[in-house]
């Protein structure tokens, strides 16, 4: 035990972390999933035209990340095999028991339900023109619905609609919920806040925003097809808005806590300043929310060229990306690093081939753009290709 | 083998000394034992904490608490005249071995006992997500082993840092208030090898128990009352600098 660095004092049991580089990567691909969804969101409800041919991309963005998100979770439990007692027999004063039902509420209600419907066409088009195994599991997609009648599709439209109108106060409260986990904690300070929900909440916005308008410009790249330039614009355009108001809140938390200085303040003050300085200030901060911020604003108020733009969007989104990890990692890893008798302050180290490790970590943030790759070969998202 | 009379009465004087020194351990029988009736807590007198760490070792010992963990720990707390705020607190090994002898100079130096503090409306017993940590009816917060996850949310939400995840159950644990003793009319192991006698079991439902005319002659107060977690150890003569 004593063996991990630490100073001041530490109360003997919280000397080594009890949450690993694998819980600064749930919320952060949860995030990514309610991020994306609200983006796609933005066509299906609230007639955004522009950012249709982000639509489907962002819907399979959120399924392959989706898919993802529970596994840190189950590989960081002491008894995995028992995390199906979350669901059986839930605990119902618990947070962390409750959103196992919203993930689900999440998964299977709204975005399996609505990517069906929205290719539900298309499946059954596959279904009758492909051959081989293909064949056979556009066949299993269809649910024995083959019924693509111009009635039939104007319900699956309809009822798509209802879907999505339920689906965002839904994204809202899968990532709402994430960071009630974490603001319910009244033993951290650090971590106890009614802000944090709706700060996990914007950040995660801004994080599925930017992956989709990222993996929009590669897949183009990568299909050798151009891309279009008016949605390119409307995403990044709504990247820079929902940054503005994420960045706000998060300055409104810690100019209250600044102003505020309750007991816990000199040692969170001095984690900023010491442990937490590269990955708070440089990271989180200045690279991945002040710089993207002013990129995005620069291309607003700014006459730029294309391939300008387009770069720039890029590296905005690629620092976005980093900045909301960081903060992710700040949240989780930050607010275990000193000790709750405000006395003193320990170390992480992170381990590299360890369950906990970096290699878990990389293999789990690889994963959801294999899954994604896989969707888009079995449902390809292409406007131009649509059937 | 011929066996004197000087060897005889060796033989049944020693085995008498062994056998009361075996029966000394053994609960008293309480088939009776009705949790409506008690409503447990502690006791602890840091005006009489000599810092010897014969708890730690105690309960150590009794509940089997792996290396490098705690179910209980005692802290040395030296508070300079000028930071009363900033108090400089050791517990090596959890005070398991004592702890060194401080020569007398400016501020003052007292030892803190610390334990589950058995709350009432407790944080970890909130948050467990399938119910393995739970509250008895008579007030002691207890984990099921063989339920609980691992997750470690109820080490996250425990203010006092109580709680650990066993390095090789892979589950929660923590003080048990020797739950096994005392419901068979035994006091705790740390009460029970504590010298000075600065930690007692107390039961509140028990109207015979000394505590309440403890409580109500002394001025005793809870750790971290305003998280408001109902908790039970109850401490007399505990410094405004005690975290």
């Amino acid at each position: 035990m004593y063996s991990i660095p630490f100073e001041g004092f530490m109360y003997p049991n919280e000397v080594a972390l009890q949450w690993s580089v694998l819980i600064v990567l749930y919320p952060f691909l949860t995030g990514l999933v309610a991020g994306a969804f609200i983006l796609a969101s933005l066509e299906r409800v609230f007639k955004v035209d522009a950012v249709k041919p982000t639509y489907r991309l962002a819907l399979l963005t959120a399924l392959a990340f989706l898919l993802v998100a529970p596994l840190p979770l189950q590989l960081h439990l002491g008894h995995p095999e028992r995390s199906l007692e979350m669901y059986l027999t839930p605990h119902r004063s618990s947070a962390m028991a409750m959103f196992g039902f919203v993930y689900l509420w999440y998964l299977m209600v709204v975005l399996l339900l609505e990517i069906w419907l929205d290719y539900r066409r298309d499946i059954v088009t596959f279904a009758q023109t492909s051959s081989g195994w293909r064949r056979w599991i556009y066949r299993a997609l269809t649910l024995g619905s083959l019924n693509i009648g111009e009635r039939s599709l104007r319900i699956d439209d309809k009822l798509g609609w209802i879907i999505t109108v339920i689906g965002i106060p839904s994204a809202f409260l899968l990532h709402g919920y994430v960071g009630f986990i974490f603001g319910s904690v009244k033993a951290n300070p650090w971590w106890s806040s009614p802000l944090m929900p709706i700060v996990f909440l914007f950040s995660a916005m801004v994080s599925g925003i930017a992956a989709v308008m990222l993996l929009y410009q590669f897949t183009s790249r990568i299909r050798k097809t151009p891309v279009d330039m008016r949605c390119l614009d409307t995403v990044a355009q709504y990247l820079f808005y929902t940054f503005i108001i994420d960045f706000s809140l998060e300055m409104l938390d810690l100019i209250q806590r600044i102003y505020v200085a309750d007991e816990s303040f000199h040692s969170l003050d001095f984690m900023v300043h010491t442990r937490l300085w590269t990955s708070q200030v440089v990271i989180q901060m200045l690279m991945g929310t002040v710089a993207p911020i002013l990129m995005l604003g620069l291309a607003q108020v700014c006459k730029l060229g294309e391939a300008v733009r387009r770069r720039m969007y890029a590296l905005a989104g690629l620092l976005t990306l980093m900045g909301v990890l960081a903060m992710r990692w700040n949240v989780v890893i930050g607010g275990q690093l000193f000790s709750k008798s405000f006395l003193g302050y320990t170390t992480y180290k992170i381990g590299f081939a360890t369950r906990e490790g970096l290699l878990s970590a990389s293999a789990l943030l690889i994963l959801p753009f294999l899954i994604l790759w896989g969707l888009l070969k079995l449902l390809p998202p292409w406007t131009e290709q649509k059937v | 083998m011929s066996v004197t009379r000087r060897h005889f009465l060796t033989l049944t004087g020693g085995a008498a000394v062994a056998w009361d020194f075996l029966q000394a351990g053994t609960p008293e029988r309480s088939p009776n034992y009705k949790m409506a009736d008690h409503w447990w807590g502690m006791l602890i007198d840091v005006t009489k904490c000599i810092g010897s760490g014969n708890c730690v070792r105690a309960c150590a010992q009794e509940n089997d608490v792996p290396k490098g963990f705690f179910r209980t720990w005692v802290e040395h707390y030296h508070v300079d005249d000028w930071h009363l705020e900033k108090p400089v607190v050791e517990s090596p090994d959890g005070g398991m071995h004592g702890f060194p002898v401080v020569a007398p100079g400016a501020g003052k130096d007292f030892f803190v006992p610390k334990m589950c503090n058995q709350c009432a409306d407790s944080p970890c017993v909130q948050v467990c997500p399938v119910g393995a940590t739970f509250i008895t009816p008579d007030g002691v917060v207890l984990v099921d082993e063989k339920y609980c996850l691992g997750c470690a949310y109820c080490v996250q939400a425990c203010p006092y840092g109580c709680r650990f995840i066993h390095p090789t159950k892979h589950v929660a644990q923590k003080c048990t208030l020797c739950y096994h003793r005392i419901s068979k009319g035994l006091t705790t192991a740390c009460c029970e090898a504590c010298p000075t006698g600065a930690r007692q079991l107390v039961d509140l439902k028990n109207p015979e128990d000394p505590i309440h005319e403890f409580l109500k002659s002394h001025s005793v107060q809870v750790l971290k009352p305003h998280l408001a977690t109902g908790a039970k150890a109850f401490y007399n003569g505990l410094d405004g600098s005690v975290r």
